[in-house]
């Protein structure tokens, strides 16, 4: 298996791992309020602005160790230049995840079309959003295993 | 992913270049060493570009290194 297709897999667990828990830690936090309150809000506000610094932290943390585990055990270092076909492969993974969040977007807006509470349609985007990530992820490893 | 229809002579140019390594000709013409292997093994289909630096490299033309075959 290579480099790249080791970094995948990594990034894939630790988008879910990191989701996961923080999701965990968060919704203990949830106010006991009305769904339309301000306090529901201002939570959800709160959840999207701290969960991007915490996942950007964690991912850095978990990328050192990886690296630095994955050097000891295979003697290889990381690739020191992103070439073409990397790029290639990124655009593809992009491209696919953007298709997934775009359409965890429109389901989300179509919740709150059919009155459903807001906090389904925050939920809705978050999983668009880990489900963006998965893809993503995915996509890589399939691409730098099967070619592309 | 199909095979590519593009084949290549790389393995048996590198052989008989002093039996240069997949990491040399890498680093040679700016890619990965994975880039190479899928290269090869008609994973990838490099660009114009690459495929170029990679028949200069043996002082081959173009065609000598890489061939198209529509059957497959």
């Amino acid at each position: 298996m290579s480099f790249q297709e080791r970094r995948a897999i990594v990034s894939l667990i630790s988008s879910i791992l990191i989701t996961a828990a923080y999701s965990a830690y968060m919704i203990q936090r949830y106010p006991e309020a009305s769904p339309y309150s301000i306090e529901v809000f201002r939570f959800w506000g709160a959840f999207f602005l701290i969960l991007i610094p915490v996942s950007i932290v964690a991912k850095i943390v978990i990328y050192i160790v990886f690296y630095i585990v994955n050097t000891i055990a295979t003697r290889e270092e990381e690739p020191s230049i992103t070439d073409e076909r990397d790029k290639l492969i990124e655009l593809k993974a992009t491209t696919r995840s953007l298709y997934v969040f775009m359409f965890g977007f429109l389901l989300a807006m179509g919740s709150l079309v059919v009155d459903m509470q807001p906090s389904v349609m925050f939920i809705i985007l978050i999983g668009s959003g880990i489900a963006s990530e998965m893809v993503s992820d995915i996509s890589q490893f399939y691409f730098y295993r099967r070619g592309v | 992913m199909g095979k590519s229809p593009v084949s290549n002579n790389i393995r048996k140019l590198r052989f008989e270049h002093d039996e240069m390594t997949q990491q040399q000709l890498a680093e040679k013409v700016g890619v990965t060493r994975q880039t190479i292997v899928a290269i090869e093994k008609g994973d990838y289909s490099p660009s114009l570009e690459l495929a170029f630096r990679i028949a200069r490299v043996f002082g081959t033309p173009l065609e000598a290194v890489f061939s198209f075959d529509e059957k497959n």
